[in-house]
């Protein structure tokens, strides 16, 4: 009896589940569905989670002038690889140098750094700081300096840090090591788990980023995946008012397959990473716990 | 540099004082020089936050002048308090900040609640199924919101959506969701609870994981059901994590989401009553209407009630475990 009851709340859990990952994935197959049915049965049936009639005529248009599409990645992926790069170097040397309980400026500098995830001068300051004196507005720098360095994610990198034993750092100042060979050669391969954490937190920041695109990209060559699909959602004359896509296609505007298209854009530009991404998941668990806050 | 400079002509106004203050010169530069390697080392980042989050500081001062991109921060006129007078003089800044702070606990709260109970019931599912469970409900973790906006365009889009269309083989008239501001709040809490609830259930499950197994061992000696165990033991273990976490959010009630906030509605403007928060505000004053000391001031008010907000969260926290507190 008590264990008929067992039994039946443990299929009750696992149907509560298998409902709810139906709910989550679901929405992901409407898209991917919407952008393989036909124009036509889309203004008559609607969008369905089954193409009323199958089409690969939206992935046709896109890919029969995949400039701007590869464009776009090019643009993703130079911020991505360099912004992670950058930031991921420097997050580990600011780390490094306030986990060292030994250093004399250790407060002040973890304060200088803290204090900025506390108060900021808002988003019209740096606005104005980037265009009228950086003169970064279309630039790619305008994309990888905002969010190059963030306070969270040094104390994260601080936290696994100070886990290192100091008598490994005095003995190899024993041996004559300086500072900057004692962080290159050891602290570094010994970080290795957390700035691959940080590294994979680092690069999806930055592939995932739109907001600094909205704000300083205009030319349409420097134009990120994110920022692509932004525009694209706003309106589906970014891609019939540029001239790329209408006049190497040279298409018939009315029979652009609109819908469609906008859906298989999607698609394209967040599919691919939607499959990388979920190989990495603990990662993105272990990121929070990989050090605790204080250290 | 200037520090010694005045340093140096303060000594020479004083002599008797000259001795101590120079040993303590020295012996500060001495320390300075042990040190000087790490100081290096943390060089580039604090130029970087320097430039990045010091100097911006100053940019503040926009928020008490009428802004003119040819004038420039410092040539624009100063209006005093007018930014402010006129943004409190209207309804605007009253819907921002209900909306931010009322949406914010809206969030907090359903998601607490939702992944704290799936975390727990995750805990009774074997092994591989749980990591398949896991996965499925982390997918929109990688998403941006802009590629969640064209989900729930997929969904709402007028004429073609799903809901529309299924509204209507159901006999109903179709709605227009992007002009409809009361069916919002439920949109926007639903996408937010769709795009977080993997990530929040596994940061509890983590913390179930961590749990003492013995714990539950002796209580299943003495007969306690799971039901029992869960109640009696998972959630006062979790409690002390759960109220930290939710009194430092507090922390941060003030900021919105901007990304939810603008793509979701598609930036509708017959949805702003029920959709704009403070974030969305600033943005669109500063790029859309061009009214830079208004977005600068509204800016201001959110990051200075902020700082106030982290701050008596911090408080509030150290008082109940300092073991717990930011700093």
């Amino acid at each position: 009896m008590a264990r008929q009851k067992i039994e039946l709340s443990k299929v009750a859990i696992n149907l509560l589940f298998t409902l709810l990952s139906l709910a989550v994935v679901l929405p992901f197959v409407l898209v991917i569905s919407v952008s393989l049915t036909d124009e036509k049965s889309l203004t008559e049936f609607g969008y369905r989670f089954i193409p009323e009639t199958f089409s690969l005529e939206a992935y046709r248009y896109m890919l029969d002038s995949p400039e701007v599409l590869l464009r776009a990645y090019g643009v993703t992926l130079t911020i991505t690889v360099v912004g992670a790069a950058l930031g991921l170097l420097l997050t580990a040397m600011t780390a490094y140098v306030i986990s060292r309980t030994d250093y004399r400026y250790n407060r002040i500098t973890t304060f200088y750094v803290f204090f900025t995830m506390l108060f900021s001068g808002g988003l019209v300051p740096t606005y104005i700081l980037i265009t009228q004196y950086l003169h970064l507005k279309d630039s790619l720098l305008a994309l990888i300096l905002p969010i190059l360095l963030s306070p969270f994610n040094i104390m994260v990198m601080k936290g696994f840090m100070s886990k290192i034993p100091l008598e490994i750092i005095e003995s190899a100042k024993i041996d004559g090591a300086r500072e900057f060979r004692i962080f290159f050669r050891i602290v570094l391969p010994l970080s290795l788990p957390a700035l691959a954490t940080l590294g994979l937190l680092i690069s999806f920041t930055y592939w995932n980023e739109w907001f600094n695109a909205m704000l300083y990209i205009d030319d349409p060559n420097k134009v990120p995946l994110q920022l692509l699909l932004v525009r694209t959602l706003n309106s589906i004359e970014f891609l019939t008012s540029n001239s790329e896509f209408t006049q190497q296609l040279g298409i018939d505007l009315s029979a652009f397959p609109n819908n469609s298209a906008r859906m298989a854009i999607a698609v394209l530009a967040g599919g691919p990473m939607l499959v990388i991404f979920p190989f990495f998941q603990r990662f993105f668990v272990k990121g929070l716990t990989v050090g605790s806050l204080k250290g | 540099m200037s520090d010694k400079v005045s340093l140096a002509a303060k000594t020479s106004q004083a002599p008797a004082e000259a001795k101590p203050r120079k040993s303590w010169l020295a012996r500060e530069l001495r320390h300075f020089r042990n040190n000087r390697e790490l100081f290096l080392l943390s060089l580039p980042g604090i130029l970087y936050k320097l430039i990045f989050a010091y100097i911006p500081m100053i940019g503040i001062i926009i928020a008490f002048k009428n802004y003119r991109y040819d004038l420039g921060i410092f040539g624009s006129k100063w209006v005093g308090l007018d930014n402010f007078r006129y943004l409190f003089s209207t309804d605007t800044a009253w819907r921002i900040t209900r909306n931010t702070v009322l949406y914010n606990a809206a969030y907090i709260l359903i998601t607490l609640v939702a992944a704290l109970l799936l975390a727990v019931l995750l805990n009774e599912v074997k092994a591989k199924w749980s990591r398949f469970y896991q996965t499925a409900l982390f997918l929109p973790h990688f998403l941006s919101w802009v590629l969640v906006g064209y989900i729930a365009y997929a969904f709402l889009n007028h004429a073609d959506g799903f809901v529309n269309r299924t509204l209507m083989a159901m006999g109903f008239d179709p709605v227009s969701w992007y002009q409809n501001a009361g069916a919002w709040p439920f949109i926007l809490v639903t996408v937010h609870l769709w795009k977080v609830i993997g990530f929040n259930t596994l940061i509890y499950f983590a913390g179930i994981m961590g749990i003492n197994s013995e714990y539950y061992e002796a209580a299943r000696i003495d007969g306690a059901t799971k039901r029992q165990m869960a109640l009696k033991i998972t959630v006062p273990l979790l409690s002390p994590l759960i109220v930290i976490l939710l009194i430092l959010s507090i922390g941060s009630m003030f900021r919105g989401d901007f990304g939810l906030h603008y793509f979701i509605p598609n930036n509708s403007g017959f949805l702003y009553g029920s959709t704009d928060i403070i974030d969305t505000y600033v943005y669109r004053a500063l790029r859309e209407v061009g009214n830079v000391g208004m977005s600068a001031a509204t800016g201001l008010y959110q990051s200075v009630v902020g700082l106030i907000l982290v701050l008596s969260a911090n408080a509030i926290v150290k008082k109940i475990n300092p073991d717990h507190s930011l700093w």
